[in-house]
């Protein structure tokens, strides 16, 4: 069918992929319109996509240590930009981020700037040097860059706390879309998320996941765009939201006025029976909170998100893929283009939701409304089963007021085709964009954990003899390992006590940030500099979150403690981060300087051409 | 001064300047969301603009931006890897 080289085809392929792909969403349109039940409709879509996914694992498979851990660097730079979209772009991302613009507003869209503005770091700081000292995985550049195991060590401890943190929440959302998609219990749905998210990455490894996270991708976009696009033009909204806006957002200004913006007590609500995890608009949708405060928390809040985006190993070792130095740079503002894509909807879908509900004039609006009126229609019934939405009448007016009604952000994205009155593919077509988003992520970090582990502590460690069948059978079995670990913890609901996602962030910026940088920049970065400041880093950034989260506070500390300087449990790597600055550097001064190898190691690092420090196979 | 250093200069320096575009499209305007707010950009509030699209986009052409300009860098100094692309 195709002539010439895989790598050569990429576009033909893909592109008969995303045409395969829509004439599906079409055929399910038509199965609608036939009168298949909305559930199967779901199932399909979930299945279809899956099935693809898994197909192209298994084509992917190899026996090659170079392409189970780097892809073979052949990716082309606009697919590995693509992959890395999919990688970056989480369970959490496709469902939650707009629903957490819609209660945030302003304050909340800080995650849009620090989730974007990192890739300036990564691609300015670390990418194009990462590439060209030719390493497999993130602790395998510290431990050369250094020298040592004991390093390697610490830089893998730190890979893995992050990259834990992260990979249970993902699983978690594997198997809560799974569960709705498919009518199964959650606790089976996690299993059947783990299994599907293995077989893409299990055969193939880097090169598996790489092709199916193209895929992923394009799957996520065009579920994501799509009800957007639709959404605007249903509601008046015009037909390119991202330009026309400008009014909607000034309408909602006055709506909020019309309506009052109150703040709940948390006895109240107790008392009404909220369920957990509903949230109520209490805040402006565009307006900037007064105040330096306000002003810190903003910026504070990016500051986190974007040094932990540069830090964080599963995408780091995205572009250790790419052919060249040079395509490795223009890989990272490819990859910042399709999350903009993305990222740029989001605040669009919430205002265009927001808006549905809200205004009066409108017949989806339901806030003023009665409640019995607002209790009697399809879909709020629907959410209202399953805890979804939630109405408490506090004043006992029987109208709806905007602080009586409750939802959980997930329904910003979930519901919003419903209420705008799309037809039911467009819920499936969301459903199967989750599920991707939700898998392409888990298959990221939970090969960056298994690559760690067979190839640093492994190989590099234990059994540096080791034959590649072997190397690769013990990453096999890690990867297992690592996802079932995940899954089991997912499936007991444990995740909770692993808070935010935002913390895989801060333990990344807190332990591996400045020794990244500064193995790149600055030469006389020592050994001992970079343990002391891992160490130091990890261990003030993890206990200062022990200190300052009233869960872990209680019990440890006896209290819960005012945050200093409004550093609270999502910004605890502006502890760590400094610290682990200072110790890198004194440590660094006060020790020996790196042997004339290790700067000429680091002179070559800074240079594009000439061969990588790391050779093709080690 | 060799062809090396005076390469890893450019580098640096460009590296700063680039990190100064990320700084204020990412702190800098954020410190002046209310004042920003009353201004207005296709109709949004300014700030708003900013934090939802316009600095998401301005991330992106910064960089294309930067990778256009160190890879003539990478060209003046030969050290491009043009050939064995």
């Amino acid at each position: 069918m195709f002539k010439g080289d895989f790598i050569q085809n990429l576009p033909k392929i893909y592109g008969t992929y995303t045409g395969g792909f829509i004439v599906f969403i079409i055929l399910m349109a038509l199965a609608e319109q036939a009168g298949v039940s909305a559930k199967n409709i779901g199932v399909m879509f979930v299945a279809f996509t899956v099935l693809i996914y898994a197909l192209i694992g298994y084509l992917s498979r190899t026996i090659q240590v170079d392409a189970y851990y780097v892809a073979g660097r052949q990716v082309p730079t606009v697919f590995n930009g693509m992959a890395t979209a999919a990688d970056w772009m989480s369970g959490a991302s496709f469902v939650a981020l707009a629903g957490g613009v819609y209660f945030g507003g302003y304050t909340y869209m800080a995650f849009l700037v620090g989730w974007t503005g990192g890739y300036v770091l990564v691609a300015t700081l670390m990418a194009p040097y990462l590439r060209k000292f030719g390493c497999y995985t993130v602790p395998d550049f510290i431990g050369t860059r250094y020298g040592g195991n004991l390093v390697r060590a610490c830089a893998v401890f730190v890979l893995f706390i992050a990259s834990f943190t992260y990979v249970t929440a993902q699983i978690n959302a594997t198997g809560t879309i799974a569960s709705r998609a498919l009518g199964i219990p959650f606790e089976a749905g996690v299993w059947v998320g783990l299994i599907s998210i293995l077989i893409c990455s299990m055969l193939g490894g880097m090169r598996a996941v790489t092709w199916t996270q193209v895929a992923q991708y394009i799957v996520l976009i065009v579920a994501y765009l799509i009800p957007v696009f639709w959404i605007s033009s249903n509601v008046g909204g015009g037909i390119f939201p991202h330009l026309m806006l400008g009014d909607e957002v000034a309408r909602l200004g006055e709506l909020e006025q019309q309506f009052g913006l109150v703040k709940n007590s948390a006895a109240d609500m107790k008392a009404a029976g909220v369920p957990g995890g509903l949230k109520y608009i209490s805040g402006t949708h565009s307006g900037v909170p007064e105040g330096g405060m306000a002003v810190w928390k903003y910026l504070s809040l990016a500051i986190c998100m974007m040094v932990g985006t540069a830090s964080l190993p599963h995408i780091l070792m995205r572009y250790f893929t790419t052919p060249t130095v040079r395509a490795a740079r223009k890989s990272v503002a490819w990859s910042l283009f399709f999350i903009f894509l993305l990222y740029s909807s989001a605040p669009m879908l919430a205002t265009l939701s927001k808006l549905a509900l809200m205004d009066p004039n409108l017949p989806t609006g339901i806030i003023g409304k009665s409640i019995s009126e607002v209790q009697s229609i399809e879909w709020v019934q629907r959410w209202s089963e399953v805890k979804q939405v939630f109405i408490a009448d506090f004043n006992g007016d029987g109208i709806l007021q905007l602080n009586e009604w409750f939802m959980r952000g997930d329904v910003v994205v979930l519901a919003t085709p419903e209420v705008a009155g799309l037809p039911f593919v467009i819920s499936g077509l969301v459903f199967a964009g989750g599920m991707a988003a939700a898998m392409s992520t888990a298959d990221g970090l939970v090969l960056a954990i298994s690559n760690a582990l067979s190839h640093d502590i492994y190989y590099k460690i234990i059994n540096p003899k080791a034959e590649t069948a072997k190397r690769l059978l013990v990453a096999r079995v890690l990867l297992v390992l690592i996802g079932a670990a995940g899954a089991y913890i997912a499936s007991f609901r444990l995740t909770s006590i692993l808070g935010s996602v935002a913390w895989a962030f801060d333990f990344a910026m807190s332990g591996l940030f400045f020794p990244l940088v500064l193995g790149v920049w600055w030469k006389r970065a020592t050994r001992e500099g970079a343990i002391a400041g891992i160490v130091a880093g990890i261990a003030s950034g993890t206990l200062y979150l022990l200190w300052v989260f009233p869960k872990f506070s209680v019990p440890i500390f006896g209290g819960v403690n005012t945050p200093f300087l409004g550093i609270d449990h999502l910004r605890f790597g502006l502890i760590g981060a400094p610290i682990c600055l200072v110790v890198m550097v004194v440590v660094s001064l006060m020790t020996k300087e790196p042997s004339p190898a290790t700067q000429k190691l680091v002179d070559d690092t800074r240079i594009p051409t000439g061969k990588a420090i790391l050779g093709k196979q080690h | 001064m060799s062809n090396k250093d005076a390469y890893w200069n450019k580098t640096k320096n460009h590296m700063i300047v680039t990190l100064v575009l990320w700084a204020f499209f990412s702190l800098v305007i954020f410190m002046f969301g209310s004042e920003l707010n009353t201004m207005s950009f296709l109709g949004y509030p300014l700030a708003y603009y900013m934090t939802a699209q316009g600095s998401l986009l301005a991330f992106v052409i910064i960089l294309f931006w930067t990778a256009n300009k160190q890879e003539k860098i990478d060209e003046e100094h030969g050290f491009s890897e043009r050939e064995d692309d």
